[in-house]
């Protein structure tokens, strides 16, 4: 197996590949038509049939789904294939309200398998690798992703699931795993323990692939250099099929979509409008080859960027930019839009570890944030003017990011918790009162 | 001539003044003399002990934030006007105390006064030579 998985797909020529996907759109939009009366529906008010779907052109006349669409419509309503044909579900881990539950057959796991697998292979896997997941296993797409993509490349894999530190390392020790998959943050978490406990020496790694949560450059090279490995990023999301919808190349400069499944599309999250290449704006999946559940148009309320500039990795697919906030996520503070991961950012630059918290409160009718991060031991010289300048600083280069006052408060080490799944940052007070 | 002390940076939480005093008392390292900057957020604990080296060591390995901080310690008479003096000779030198802090030994009938200036070795030639006793870091360690 070379440097590919499926090279005669992921590096179809596009011409080709836009036939590909013309006619899987199509054949899609008429299954869900017919078989979904949800998004039957949806298409009746906004006046469009399925007839009027011709080209990947015609695919924004199309109504978009949300969320909040997932939720309604839960648990059967956006099913396209009868219930007997599918084999699982996968959940996401709703914070508020119901869940999204999403359905697979056969077909579907096998696709999501194969997306993974081009992930892995992507990241220098073979059938001689050994692949660590431990990513959550259970409703969460992490782990079985993962784990069905390690299977199809032939990898032996580990399905480790997350928690358990110890057991983790001794696994890496004993059975030489070569590619560790989970979050980033566990990543770090792992590094930092393998590091501080100097079995460094003792571990084959020699990649990982980390997702399902935002990380940065700065937190890649921090993983990269104290584990001795190529960190790649992967991205997906239940709602279109788990990890693997896209993933990075050896070039690291974006992650191919895998077209042939998904078409994604840039729009401005307040109008709705499609923007051209090279623009920011909200991420939309169409699925135009699963079976069970289709999603036409979901909004994955992910802000980032497309681009179709060729890749030195031979691949044709588009590249999208790691995401650049969630407008989930994203926090108004006095009016303005703050994302966590430009916090993270800046603590990254000013060389603190991704080890903070960010507290939004409201006092006196006016929106405060406090950013707590710990302090770098060995940067410390004694003097309480260190610290309070040491502040002033991160206070400086937030307003200089976020154009408003951060109070930044500097901790101890170890005092903000860790986690071991996805990282708790934010802790919006508002929402308690509200 | 030059003490090391420790400045440890704390928060003002409840409890994490006791806590360094308990990790240090594990360990058998006794403390001489201490102070506290604080502001309100946080605050640095100056601490001059009898080994500073392994006591740091040990606040390390308990995740605390330590830095050892070059002072000089000098010893004065424990009556009025003892402080006056070697302060003034530093000052009249352009010579800044940034913090100082005092103790009381019963058992050498003197009062022992922590400097931390800009300068130590120009500091401790004035101070030389104006007579002042100062105090070498064995004496403190071992008292
Ligand atoms: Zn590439």
């Amino acid at each position: 197996m070379g440097k590919y998985f499926n090279q005669a797909v992921e590096c179809m020529p596009r011409e080709q590949l836009r036939e590909l996907q013309t006619k899987r759109l199509i054949d899609t939009v008429h299954r869900v038509y017919q078989n979904v009366p949800y998004y039957r529906n949806l298409m009746e008010q906004k006046g469009v049939t399925p007839d009027d779907i011709k080209s990947l052109e015609d695919l924004r006349k199309l109504p978009f789904l949300t969320k909040d669409d997932l939720r309604d419509a839960y648990p059967y309503g956006l099913l396209a294939a009868p219930l007997s044909d599918c084999v699982r579900i996968q959940s996401t881990s709703g914070t508020t309200g119901r869940r999204v539950v999403a359905f697979y057959t056969q077909h579907d796991i096998d696709l999501w398998d194969e997306c993974c697998a081009r992930a892995i292979v992507a990241a220098g896997g073979t059938k001689d690798d050994v692949v660590h997941v431990c990513y959550g296993y259970g409703l969460f797409t992490g782990g079985p992703g993962l784990n069905g993509g390690s299977h199809k490349v032939g990898c032996l894999t580990l399905p480790m699931s997350s928690g358990n530190t110890d057991r983790q390392i001794q696994f890496m020790i004993d059975l030489h795993s070569t590619i560790l998959c989970c979050t980033p943050s566990y990543a770090a978490y792992l590094a930092e323990s393998i590091y501080e406990r100097g079995l460094r020496d003792q571990i084959h790694l020699k990649a990982g692939i980390f997702g399902a949560e935002a990380w940065t450059q700065e937190m890649r090279r921090d993983i990269e250099e104290k584990l001795g490995i190529k960190a790649y990023d992967i991205y997906g999301l239940t709602e279109i099929s788990g990890p693997g919808v896209s993933f990075e190349c050896e070039e690291q400069t974006g992650m191919h979509i895998n077209e042939d499944h998904f078409i994604a599309e840039i729009i401005d999250p307040v109008t709705g409008e499609v923007l051209p290449d090279g623009e920011k704006g909200e991420l939309v999946f169409t699925s135009i080859s699963k079976e069970a559940f289709p999603l036409l148009r979901y909004r994955t309320r992910d802000i980032c960027v497309l681009s179709h500039e060729k890749c030195s990795c031979g691949r044709t697919h588009v590249k999208m930019s790691k995401p650049m906030g969630r407008s989930d996520d994203m926090l108004i503070v006095k009016g303005v839009n703050v994302f966590p991961s430009q916090i993270e950012t800046v603590l990254l630059n000013k060389g603190y570890a991704a080890n903070y918290q960010i507290l939004v409160d409201r006092v006196n009718h006016s929106d405060t944030i406090e950013v707590q991060v710990e302090m770098m031991p060995e940067a410390f010289s004694g003097t309480v003017a260190d610290i309070t300048n040491r502040e002033k600083e991160l206070v400086d280069a937030m307003r200089a990011m976020l154009g408003i006052y951060v109070r930044v408060k500097l901790v101890e080490p170890k005092t903000i918790a860790r986690s071991e799944g996805k990282a708790v940052r934010v802790i919006d007070k508002r929402k308690l009162i509200d | 001539m030059i003490i090391k002390q420790l400045s440890i940076f704390v928060e003002n939480t409840k409890g994490r003044l006791a806590d360094i005093a308990d990790i240090l008392a594990k360990e058998n390292i006794d403390i001489r003399a201490l102070c506290v900057a604080d502001t309100k957020d946080f605050g640095i604990l100056r601490l001059i002990v009898n080994d500073p080296e392994k006591a740091a060591i040990i606040l390390r390995e308990n995740h605390c934030t330590v830095a050892l901080t070059e002072v000089l310690t000098i010893k004065i008479e424990d009556k009025p006007g003892g402080l006056a003096k070697p302060i003034r000779i530093l000052s009249d030198h352009g010579i800044n105390v940034e913090y100082m802090y005092a103790f009381v030994s019963k058992e050498f009938d003197s009062a022992f006064v922590i400097l931390r200036v800009e300068n130590n070795e120009a500091a401790i030639k004035i101070l030389l030579d104006a007579g002042v006793t100062l105090v070498s870091s064995k004496e403190i360690y071992d008292m």
